[in-house]
């Protein structure tokens, strides 16, 4: 398909501009401007309408295709949320920065304020910010606010590593090490979580926090998650919650409960907000009480009358993440999730989500082999090694799902299973569509052993065949050149 | 069962489900939860109706202030959103596919990327952009830790003329990194040149600076580039793209590192968010970019295609020696972004700047006509200006609230003893009624 910038035409407008109804001012000095228009597409309306109506039928989404990507929540994204997030376009950040302002800006404050009530509930924490803008944003808040906590108490040269389970997320020790922290990571167990013995030998008094996400990435309810907790905090570590896999457990375990500190919650993985095709995201970061001083400002809190304030001259806490008070868009939807769905009804999202997972598990585990037998919860994780003896991979499995009009489930990740395939279905997708995708997956097995070749060839229905991407790295073409 | 309306589970499906996992009831799915552990609270109250639900909403947004006219940026602008971009950004196709690690099911959202970067590119005059970053704050920081990356040093220099909320978020992020962040203090609304002569040596990883800055002013960042670069260090400028459709590109001043917030390219103010961040730079500094990049290659067929590149700078991968902690972008906002520039177009863009900018010159010149109010005369600026007010400039803006107007953001409570200064912003969304409205209205503000 041809690019916008080949379709332009010299001269050619889309939009017209309001006209202007103020005179014409002095041109400034010559050596402030930018010596030619910079290139942007010349196209008209309609052009420029098919041109992405037609990049959009060249995706894969939930809207158009079972899309059970393992460890990303891809549910169904609710119609009535983008109508609420609408609602509140208008409104400009600034006015409730201005002196007197957060009294005009009541709805959208409040708003943000009933959401941290909400996911401190759901999370068993004390106090929320929203402030953080994905997942890996708020990871970094959140140690960053551990590494306040210690240095509050004289311990900030101290308190030098961070622990993480070896089946973490990547941005578990990215954001670690962002903080400024050193990683120390612990192997899994056969049992499929953090090798508890190991974990014992890593912990010292110099551990800052202890990252963990429960269920982990092999899609299992660790154990011991108690006896890690009790240890760390022996240590003076604080618990670190990676709540991307929050869909689990709602209603069912909170993880204040189970001694964490600190957790980040995905918004648009747990409370159905839409990906974007990679954003944007919302990371709000729950707290203990103790690590409330800290907070991110401006912090959005609740006066005796009842009336919302905005706190922003806190000396303790670690500042600002983001520019204002998060992606509020992203935070309306979520409420609205919360609100329609309700307290039965989230239950009912972590029930069905662990009993359609577990469902695809038993089905397809006669042919797919399952490292960690035992019963998961929200995603299971398969490996392909089974298909590596014919010489297929998981990626050419992948490829063979797309053909069928399947988007693949999670390859190559967690890094521990050799071959992974991590199957994250979702609690909105139906027994039908679940039955057709496992009848999928046992004809990818049996083709594997029948005619790998088909699978090495796929996919072939796409508007392009298997990629180069080895030639992507090498000439770095980013841009459209001329 | 069937509470959260979306879940599709019929009791016979359930049934059915259990009984070919060899169980009896959803319940056991939870035995390898410890039963110590167990919540015994789950305050969420009961759920609701999809029209109940948005009525709720209605009635939340109606707890605002309606129809303020707002004469605030401070980062965020109210510019005009042509209809095509909620249309089409608005095609689920898009909004709801993840980040494109399937390319050949997902050539949508990444040639939308490449074209995303593309635009950038050009609008900053720099060589490579990436796929997009959380908000122009969170870049500011980005940019900073790439340029400790690239030079291997440990001190950064700020303009104090960027804004306060890029500067917090940059101290947020060096804390625990061992890092001097210096300071300057403005000077007359502008770059402390001489200030800058002082701290600037061979120790210095960056020099951050912002054009038009928090105060409004423009500056040419030309000469600076070449005092910059003559320690090795990297000038890093933050910029307004709007703004890019009049003023010289921080690729003609010489700068290595462009970043600004995405917001005002087709994403409404939405109350702070979402919107995106955009950073673009020279080639020579791909590799050390944080965030997702879109690279051209071919199939196996040479047809061209679109894939996620350089991958192993990314913490998938490279985990805590990863380039940044980032894993999704503002993909959705990048395209927003990408079909508003579309929109407008080449010449759009530059008639939109010009209106801008006559739309704030008009302003400036109606409110300098006020006894006592006078202007920073140092400085050009493009739709954004800093007045100097007779009185303390919050009680003024207090009292417009009240009038339902947000006059401009008083600057006493980012710099120390501007407790006088306004900075007041003028788009294209405000006409010329608005303006005179704001006169007579401060006018009277100001004589009481």
């Amino acid at each position: 398909m041809q690019l916008i910038y080949e379709q332009s035409t010299p001269g050619r407008h889309g939009i017209r501009l309001p006209a202007s109804d103020v005179p014409v001012a002095p041109a400034l000095p010559a050596d402030l401007l930018r010596s030619e228009a910079a290139k942007l597409a010349e196209i008209s309306e309609l052009d420029l309408v098919r041109h992405f109506t037609n990049l959009s039928r060249r995706n894969f989404s939930v809207d158009t295709n079972f899309y059970p990507l393992g460890s990303c929540t891809m549910k169904y994204n609710a119609k009535v949320l983008e109508n609420s997030a609408a609602l509140f376009a208008p409104f400009h950040p600034m006015t409730a920065l201005l002196p007197g302002g957060a009294e005009f800006c009541q709805g959208t404050l409040g708003l943000l304020y009933d959401l941290g009530q909400l996911l401190a509930d759901i999370t068993g924490m004390d106090e929320v910010t929203t402030q953080p803008l994905a997942g890996a944003h708020g990871e970094m808040t959140g140690i960053l606010l551990i590494s306040a906590y210690h240095a509050a108490r004289g311990n900030r040269a101290k308190k030098k590593y961070v622990v993480v389970p070896d089946s973490s997320h990547g941005t578990n020790p990215a954001s670690a090490a962002i903080a400024g922290y050193e990683i120390i990571t612990v192997p899994t167990a056969p049992y499929g979580d953090m090798d508890l013995e190991l974990f014992k030998t890593a912990m010292n008094d110099e551990v800052a926090a202890v990252m963990m996400t429960c269920p982990n990435t092999l899609g299992l309810f660790n154990p011991h998650i108690k006896e890690v907790s009790d240890i760390a905090h022996c240590h003076d570590a604080l618990m670190y919650y990676d709540g991307a896999n929050l869909n689990a457990i709602m209603g069912k375990v909170k993880p204040g409960d189970v001694g964490f500190d600190v957790v980040h919650v995905n918004l648009h993985k747990t409370f159905g907000t839409p990906h974007g095709g990679g954003g944007p995201g919302s990371g709000p970061v729950g707290v203990k009480k103790s690590l409330i001083p800290f907070l991110p400002q401006p912090r959005i809190v609740m006066a005796a009358d009842g009336a919302i304030h905005l706190e922003t001259a806190n000396p303790e806490a670690i500042g600002r993440t983001a520019n204002f008070f998060g992606n509020f868009g992203v935070m309306a939807k979520a409420y609205s999730y919360i609100i329609m769905l309700g307290r039965e009804g989230l239950i009912e999202v972590s029930e069905l989500a662990v009993l359609n997972a577990n469902y695809l598990k038993e089905k397809l585990k006669p042919y797919y082999d399952l490292p960690y037998d035992m019963t998961c919860m929200h995603e299971c994780v398969f490996s392909a090694s089974r298909q590596l003896e014919h010489g297929v991979h998981a990626i050419d499995i992948a490829k063979f799902l797309i053909d069928k009009g399947y988007h693949p489930p999670t390859v190559y990740f967690p890094m521990i299973v050799k071959e992974a395939i991590m199957i994250e279905p979702t609690e909105t997708e139906s027994k039908a569509t679940l039955d057709a995708f496992i009848e999928v997956m046992i004809d990818a097995a049996q083709t594997t052993e029948c005619n790998p070749q088909a699978l090495f060839d796929a996919p072939l229905t796409m508007p392009v065949s298997r990629l180069d991407e080895t030639k992507a790295a090498r000439e770095q073409k980013i841009c459209c050149i001329g | 069962m069937n509470d959260s309306h979306y879940c599709p589970h019929t009791a016979k499906d359930i049934r059915e489900m259990l009984s070919a996992i060899g169980i009896a009831s959803v319940e056991e799915l939870f035995a390898p939860i410890p039963a110590e552990l167990r919540a015994t609270t789950f305050n969420i109250p009961p759920g609701m109706s999809e029209f109940e639900t948005f009525s709720r909403m209605q009635a939340i947004a109606g707890e605002n202030s309606q129809g303020m006219i707002a004469f605030i940026g401070g980062g965020f602008y109210d510019h005009i959103i042509p209809a095509a971009v909620d249309h089409l950004a608005g095609r689920s196709e898009f909004y709801t596919a993840y980040t494109p690690y399937q390319p050949e099911c997902s050539q949508g959202t990444l040639q939308a990327l490449f074209e995303y970067q593309t635009a950038i590119c050009r609008l900053t005059g720099l060589d490579v952009s990436n796929a997009s970053l959380y908000d122009g704050a969170t870049a500011c920081a980005e940019a900073a830790m790439m340029s400790l990356r690239v030079t291997g040093r440990t001190k950064i220099v700020v303009d104090g003329c960027v804004s306060p909320f890029s500067r917090q978020v940059l101290k947020t992020y060096l804390y625990n990194l061992n890092v001097d962040v210096i300071e300057l203090e403005p000077l007359d609304g502008l770059l402390n040149r001489n200030g800058l002569d002082e701290v600037l040596d061979d120790s210095v990883a960056a020099v951050l600076v912002q054009n038009p800055n928090f105060f409004g002013c423009i500056e040419d960042f030309s000469q600076l580039a070449v005092q910059v670069h003559g320690v090795g260090a990297l000038l890093v400028s933050s910029v307004y793209p709007i703004s890019l459709g009049m003023l010289k590109s921080p690729g003609e001043m010489g700068v290595d590192i462009a970043i600004g917030d995405g917001q005002s390219l087709g994403n409404p103010l939405s109350f702070g968010g979402p919107s995106f961040g955009f950073i673009a730079a020279r080639k020579s500094l791909i590799r050390n970019m944080p965030g997702r990049i879109v690279g051209e290659t071919v199939d196996r067929n040479g047809t061209r295609g679109y894939v996620l590149t350089l991958q192993a700078r990314e913490q998938h991968i490279k985990r805590h020696r990863a380039t940044s902690n980032i894993c999704s972008n503002q993909g959705l906002c990048a395209l927003r972004g990408l079909i508003f520039l579309s929109a407008i177009g080449k010449d759009g863009l530059a008639e939109l700047a010009s209106l801008n900018r006559d739309k704030a010159e008009y302003a400036k010149s109606k409110l300098l006509t006020i006894p006592g109010v006078t202007v920073l005369q140092s400085a050009l600026t493009f739709n954004e200006f800093t007045l100097f007010l007779p009185k303390d400039a919050d009680n003024v803006v207090a009292a417009l609230l009240e009038r339902g107007i947000a006059a401009g953001v008083p600057l006493g409570q980012y710099y120390e003893g501007s407790e006088k200064c306004l900075a007041v912003t003028v788009t294209e969304k405000r006409t010329r009624k608005d303006i005179d409205l704001l006169v007579r209205e401060l006018e009277v503000a100001l004589c009481n």
